[in-house]
């Protein structure tokens, strides 16, 4: 029976894509990305200054979010001229560059969560993305890594926090396959992130009391995993309160350590307490909730509810609106683009774009910095795979991703200096003594399945005795120096001493160049073009510096390294000028200016003698004579054909550039209506010449053969070969001569060529 | 503590190190390398201070974030405050761990007698009675 069905949708059955399931839209069962029927107008009621209503909700039945909202969010002497002003009016001030960010975030003070929402929603994603750039608290943005590993393994844990730190990341965040491993992991993390540079801060996400008592020990220095919900019965089921929570920012600051909560769209649907609420007005609250908390920022964008998010028709505007909120209530945003919402490659870069150019205080909340399996929190958006894919989007769109490409001996060096720092520290306290196999392994590997180090098992033991001997961070830089490793020892120290002074508890704050910056001493201060960040010109060049990167120079000298091994095979002798020939089988052969002289191979790497032979065998074959003339007035194939078409006794000709691209031409033509056209030459093989050297004889004979065709699987040409090709053919161009004459050709072959 | 701190002040490592000490009174250029390896330096030495805590308060409230400097401003009675009261106090006011609000105005008592806490002390009953308005005082496990 013949299939019925369109094969193009299994076709489409295999992209990753469609191992993504999407949802339909269902307010009732809390799949609403912007709005469903159960969300409450925006509202409030103030009465002696105390808020008696709030969005619709009498202060009688308020739950606790409510009361947290309205006893320390809402400003009673801005709600009013805030709660009066139509949305779609402060929507369209989100967009103004005219209109200052401070101006926005006064009435943000006095509006609802539902307000908030509703105003939000006015916005398309373009201007989500614009509001957000212009909100966004800290002038300069950053980028957040995850550095975690599928053994705990601390030696592997202190290399790739090192390499985290050399590629950028403002923060580093780990957490641990086995929960017992937590101090391992955050000693281990500590000392790479102290290798190459002070300042990149460092978090542990462990259950809430231990990640506080490891932050207290002095080896982390700053807390994200404090998660608050939208509603009442996921914050219970969440196993906090509104007070509980605060309580924990509180003490946080009070120990010197910088914290931000955690919310995002899909917790509370995953949780199973949505009430039927969008999406948005749930996130809306919890926002709400952390500026009253008074807590410096937030974690928000879905972060482990994105997955879900994005399965919601408008889940992923819905996510850039939450952080448009997040940025608005002046929260330092830590954006999301986190958990790995989608196996598609274009959905991950099409989620990234706005934060990438638009910037963020920490654009990824969790860029996986290592390989997706060794990622302990799941896999990111962005990965160890795809970092370079996302380098090289800083460099296309000339954006300040919070990166800087290293290079290959650079990445060496750390990841040695890193695993000999913390193996020395093991040794000197007497926690482990890793065997030089065991280091050498974990300094090349890609990730944990090649490495031959500690076991999780084995990294419990050293867990329980860095808790039990009560090691700080103290312990660890003594040891440092102990072992000579006074500049990371200097490193830790700084970062440990930045507690006293408590800057970095403002908020936004990270450390750039032994500073504290922060949206107090770098505002965002967009007002319109050239104002807000810029990049620098010493940042471009900094965000250019890919690797593996062609030049002119290096083009050229390796087509001279090659010219020198392959000119002896071949012997192109000028003869004089060349006339038009009288032999009616005669094909010409037309060559571009370089061919044989500077250049000597195709892009598909057939050395020219080869090529010149399968040309002459296959005209040969086709009962054709072959005849070779050198023109110089011209480097286009289209022209080269023609050309040696009008020189060619039977009016058919081939052109054909040293890089291989090729035509089959006739006399009586117009130069772009040719007979054959090869022009993928990075994809011509030896007998694609042999049988356009044939059809060229058969064309001359007045035949019409069948066409060559050379067959292409999509590769994108263009971005493999282009900046090769222009470099090439550059020096082809070079060596032309207006109105030179075309020169005959003595060919001959060396003979027994390799 | 009389000088009242502004933007201008910030970063106060930078621009006013004269007022940045760590708990045990030592400035930040007497904590080096070579005082911590010779052990002259203590975690405490390196513990954020009230004064401290106060100051980014007025830096916060001078930038506009009023809630944050309030937060400062509690954290600050929590300086002096031993970790385990602290993890005890955090412990209570998760949900279901008081059966009644008894344990938490216990508590803060303790916050305000013992440590002089009067705006954490001050929370904690709060939440007292908020759990009681929203039944909070049941069984959960």
């Amino acid at each position: 029976m013949a299939a019925n069905r369109w094969r193009r949708f299994a076709d489409w059955d295999n992209r990753p894509l469609r191992l993504d399931r999407f949802a339909v839209e269902d307010a009732e069962n809390g799949f609403a990305a912007f709005r469903s029927p159960h969300d409450p107008k925006p509202a409030v009621e103030i009465v002696d200054g105390r808020v008696v209503a709030l969005d619709g909700v009498a202060e009688a039945d308020f739950d606790m979010i409510d009361i947290f909202v309205a006893r320390y969010h809402i400003d009673p002497a801005v709600a009013p001229e805030a709660m009066a002003m139509p949305s779609s009016e402060i929507a369209r001030m989100l967009v103004d560059m005219n209109v200052p960010r401070t101006v926005l975030t006064r009435l943000a003070h006095g509006m609802t969560p539902a307000k908030l929402a509703e105003v939000v929603a006015e916005l398309n994603a373009m201007e989500i993305a614009f509001a957000y750039s212009k909100m966004r608290a800290r002038r300069t943005p950053g980028n957040q890594g995850h550095v975690t590993n599928a053994k705990d393994d601390p030696l592997q844990l202190a290399a790739d926090a090192a390499i985290a730190v050399g590629l950028g990341f403002d923060e580093i965040e780990t957490t641990m396959r086995v929960s017992r491993n937590a101090w391992s992991n955050a000693l281990a993390c500590c000392v790479g992130a102290a290798v190459g540079r002070a300042g990149t801060l460092f978090q542990c996400a462990s259950e809430e009391a231990e990640e506080l008592k490891i932050g207290m020990a002095g080896f982390t220095s700053y807390a994200e995993t404090v998660s608050v919900y939208g509603t009442e019965h996921a914050f219970m089921d969440g196993d906090d309160t509104p007070w509980s929570k605060a309580f924990l920012a509180t003490a946080y600051a009070s120990r010197g350590i910088k914290m931000r909560c955690t919310s995002g769209a899909g917790s509370e649907l995953l949780m199973g307490f949505h009430e039927s609420k969008s999406l948005l007005y749930l996130e809306a609250r919890c926002l709400c909730l952390q500026r009253a908390m008074g807590v410096q920022g937030t974690q928000n964008g879905g972060i482990d509810g994105a997955p879900v998010t994005a399965t919601v028709p408008g889940g992923v505007r819905e996510l850039m609106a939450e952080n448009l909120i997040a940025v608005w209530l002046d929260l330092e945003c830590a954006s999301g683009n986190d958990a790995r919402s989608t196996e598609s490659e274009i959905r991950v870069g099409a989620k990234i774009l706005p934060y990438l150019i638009g910037g963020s205080d920490l654009i990824c909340s969790g860029f996986g910095s290592i390989l997706k399996y060794d990622n302990s929190f799941n896999p990111s958006l962005l990965n160890g795979e795809e970092l370079e894919d996302y380098l090289v989007l800083q460099r296309d769109f000339e954006a300040d991703g919070g990166l800087t490409p290293i290079g290959e001996e650079r990445a060496l060096d750390l990841r040695i200096r890193a695993v000999d720092a913390i193996a020395a520290v093991f040794e000197e306290l007497g926690l482990s003594e890793p065997t030089r196999d065991m280091k050498e392994s974990v300094v090349v590997a890609s990730g944990s399945d090649e490495t031959r180090s500690y076991s999780a098992g084995q990294v419990a033991h050293i867990s329980e005795a860095i808790q039990a001997r009560r090691i700080d961070v103290i312990d660890v830089i003594r040891a440092l120096d102990a072992r000579g490793f006074r500049e990371e020892a200097e490193n830790l120290l700084y970062v440990v001493k930045l507690r006293i002074s408590g800057d970095y508890l403002q908020t936004s704050a990270v450390v750039r160049g032994g500073r504290v910056v922060s949206a107090v001493n770098d505002p965002n201060d967009y007002l319109g073009p050239g104002t807000g960040y810029r990049v620098s010109e010493a940042r471009r060049q900094e965000i250019n510096g890919i690797r593996d990167v062609l030049d002119r120079e290096t083009v050229l000298s390796q087509e001279a390294e090659y010219a020198r091994h392959v000119a002896h095979g071949i012997a192109l002798r000028g003869m004089g000028e060349a006339g038009v020939g009288g032999d009616p089988r005669e094909v010409v052969i037309g060559v571009s200016p370089a061919f044989g002289i500077r250049l000597f191979r195709t892009l598909s790497g057939i050395p020219i003698d080869d090529l010149l032979r399968a040309l002459v065998a296959g005209i040969g074959e086709g009962g054709g004579v072959p005849r070779i003339v050198r023109l110089r007035h011209t480097a286009d194939t289209s022209f080269l054909g023609l050309s040696a078409a009008r020189l060619s006794g039977s009016k058919v000709g081939i052109g054909i550039q040293a890089k291989g691209t090729a035509v089959i031409h006739h006399a009586d033509r117009l130069p772009h209506n040719n007979l054959e056209l090869f022009s993928n030459a990075p994809i011509t093989s030896i007998d694609h010449y042999r049988a356009l050297g044939f059809n060229a004889a058969r064309h001359a004979q007045g035949e019409l053969p069948e066409p060559v065709v050379v067959p292409q699987h999509g590769e994108a040409m263009g971005s493999r070969f282009h900046a090769r090709v222009a470099l090439i053919y550059a020096i082809e161009t070079s060596l032309t001569e207006d109105g030179a004459a075309p020169e005959e050709i003595a060919l001959t072959f060396a003979e027994a060529a390799a | 503590m009389t000088e009242r701190l502004g933007v201008g002040d910030y970063p106060l490592a930078e621009r006013r190190p004269e007022l940045v000490k760590g708990r045990g009174g030592k400035p930040l250029e007497a904590i080096t390398l070579e005082a911590v390896v010779a052990g002259d330096v203590t975690l405490d030495d390196l513990r954020i201070t009230p004064d401290a805590l106060r100051r980014q308060g007025a830096i916060a409230r001078d930038a506009g974030r009023a809630t944050l400097a309030a937060n400062f401003e509690r954290a600050a009675e929590l300086c002096d405050v031993p970790q385990d009261v602290i993890m005890q106090v955090y412990e209570l006011l998760r949900p279901g761990r008081a059966r009644d609000k008894g344990p938490l105005l216990d508590a803060a008592r303790t916050l305000r007698e013992t440590y002089g806490a009067h705006r954490m002390a001050a929370f904690v009953e709060e939440a007292a009675a908020v759990y009681e308005q929203r039944g909070l005082y049941t069984y959960r496990f």
